[in-house]
């Protein structure tokens, strides 16, 4: 089209393969929202990719060789070990990460396109220009935002909002300042500046940290699959200021179904997007059961007392929250339903839709056990079962049983659906201590009559439940 | 390709991604979710053309990287897709639970969700 027409093959053999490549996408993205063709979608969007890159390395006029191997070599080889090594608790902010690095990789194209014109002296037309500019800033904003949600999930700084004064408006003026420079660079197309662009770069990689250190780890699931749309849709930028049409495609695909995906997450959470990014479940709850220093009245009880609980009851539900992810407790709950299940009582687990820090996150972690398929109820599913069941055992998840979230209007999470446990005629909630999940706020399910607390590791509690079950 | 021809393959593009997306069971959110992340490192592609017609020192070094985050985007994506799915596919019931306690990885930090 403009600035690297003269060097970029566009033929017709090379746009017919990346077309075979983008249909490849949709067939995969199509399968993969299926559980039985899930895994061949994904192989088949493997191929897709596979197609692509091969049709590109065949453009006439590609040289360095060198330095192309040297990068696909780095990437492929950590690539290969950073999955095979990822624990699968660990697997939200590993996607954060493959998230993170594919915005770099976008705003690294971007800066270099700009470069790469202007060294060949050539006018940039708003067509590609525009791309260009919007590849750079999202891209810059996707590459630190995930960074940042990598380093909450893998604790590397503090999961709580952090916000400073003012931030609103420090975000404000970062973004006025933002769309300044891009209205500058567009006026200014024929030659733009080089280091107004890279400041440009800098500008939206601060605006990435800042709009994503307030945010605390109950949203993340949320903030990921957004930034995972944007980056979506930089790539597709870049595909226009590259005229490629499979990152287009590609690009464009990502975005779409990323946004949907997010919005799905969101109304799970009872909350819009916007109240997610702008402003988080803020600051100490003030009111709304606080109740800060005053302890409040609980039953506490020991592995033995929970083991007999369960024993004797005709159905138990497991609760599972993100506890269980950190404490790797799956496979010893996992043992605890096996030993229930021998006695003859009847074992599921309620999923809620949030669970963990990602949508299906809970999913995944079971499977790992073996835990079967059609025991895995969804939340809408279970909840009516809930009075006809004896035991809810929670294990490591909060805010998602938090009955404030029915009753108390004023509490930060009024209305956010939740698993009704303190329905069932008792609960045993398994848990290190009293403190808050990440909504920041007390959970008045540990003060009700019927819940027990078993004050624990949640692997090592559930380890012993299944010793003391199986002594019975 | 004129840009109106781009915008038409954007526009279609945006409803097809609405359409193949919708009606997922929650179980699969994660790995479609990482699918889709695997899809956009194609923006690799935009690194090789940016090194292979490269023509300074500085455009190389930012090439490179780019063409190292795309391939780990892609590859790590796909691959720890299929790790998750392979997960979902095992036979419930097929393997004793021989594998109560995974090596490295002790609990810490307290249970919330």
């Amino acid at each position: 089209m403009t600035a690297l027409a003269v060097l970029k093959p566009g033929g017709d053999a090379a746009t017919a393969l990346y077309i075979v490549a983008f249909s490849l996408f949709i067939i995969g993205i199509k399968q993969g929202t299926h559980p039985t063709t899930a895994k061949r979608g994904n192989l088949i969007a493997a191929v897709g990719m596979a197609v692509a890159v091969v049709t590109t390395l065949l453009l006439d006029g590609m040289g360095n060789w060198g330095l192309i191997v040297l990068g696909l070599g780095i990437g492929t080889a950590i690539g290969v070990i950073a999955s095979i090594r990822v624990q699968m608790t660990e697997m939200p902010q590993m996607v954060a990460l493959y998230n993170g690095v594919g915005g770099g990789a976008v705003a690294l194209i971007a800066w270099s396109e700009i470069r790469h014109g202007i060294s060949l002296g050539e006018d940039f037309s708003l067509d590609t220009l525009i791309p260009i500019i919007f590849a750079g800033v999202i891209g810059s904003v996707s590459f630190w935002g995930s960074n940042i949600a990598f380093a909450k999930l893998q604790d590397l700084i503090p999961t709580r909002p952090i916000a400073a004064p003012g931030q609103q408006v420090i975000n404000a003026v970062l973004l006025i300042a933002i769309v300044t420079i891009c209205v500058v660079l567009a006026v200014d197309h024929e030659s733009p500046s080089q280091g107004l662009f890279i400041l440009l770069l800098v500008l939206a990689a601060i605006l990435g940290n800042l709009v994503v250190l307030p945010i605390g780890g109950a949203d993340m699931p949320v903030v990921i699959s957004l930034l995972n749309a944007f980056t979506g849709l930089s790539a597709a930028a870049a595909g226009f200021a590259l005229d490629n049409v499979a990152l287009i495609v590609a690009g464009t695909l990502v975005g779409s179904s990323g946004t949907i995906l997010t919005m799905e997450m969101a109304t799970a959470m009872n909350r819009s997007v916007a109240n997610i990014l702008f402003s988080g479940f803020g600051g100490a709850p003030s009111g709304g059961g606080g109740g800060t220093g005053e302890e409040r009245p609980h039953v506490s009880i020991g592995a033995q007392d929970a083991a007999i609980k369960l024993a004797y009851a005709d159905s138990v539900v497991v609760v599972p929250g993100y506890g269980l992810a950190v404490a790797q407790a799956q496979h010893a709950i996992k043992e605890v339903a096996d030993e229930l299940e021998k006695r003859g009582v009847t074992v599921n687990y309620a999923i809620h839709p949030v669970a963990g820090r990602m949508p299906g996150h809970m999913n995944v972690l079971l499977a790992e056990a073996d835990v079967p398929y059609e025991q895995l109820r969804e939340m809408e599913d279970i909840n009516p079962e809930m009075p006809r069941t004896d035991v809810a055992v929670v294990v490591g998840a909060n805010d998602v049983t938090n009955p404030a979230a029915k009753n108390d209007p004023d509490s930060p999470i009024a209305g956010m659906p939740i698993i009704e446990v303190s329905e069932a005629q008792e609960v045993i909630v398994i848990k290190r201590s009293l403190s808050p999940g990440f909504a920041g706020i007390d959970n008045d399910l540990f003060y009700e009559p019927n819940t027990s607390m078993l004050f624990a590791d949640a692997k090592a509690a559930a380890a012993e439940i299944a010793s003391e079950i199986g002594n019975l | 390709m004129s840009l109106m021809t781009e915008i038409t393959i954007f526009v279609l593009a945006v409803f097809v991604g609405f359409e193949v997306i919708s009606k997922v069971p929650t179980t699969l959110h994660t790995p479609l979710m990482s699918q889709t992340n695997a899809i956009h490192g194609i923006v690799m592609l935009g690194g090789l053309i940016v090194v292979g017609f490269a023509n300074d020192g500085l455009e190389y070094v930012i090439g490179t990287i780019a063409i190292a985050f795309g391939t780990i985007n892609i590859v790590g994506g796909f691959m720890v897709t299929d790790r998750m799915l392979g997960m979902f596919s095992r036979k419930p019931r097929s393997k004793p639970a021989s594998s109560a306690s995974r090596p490295g990885a002790g609990g810490s930090d307290g249970g919330s969700s």
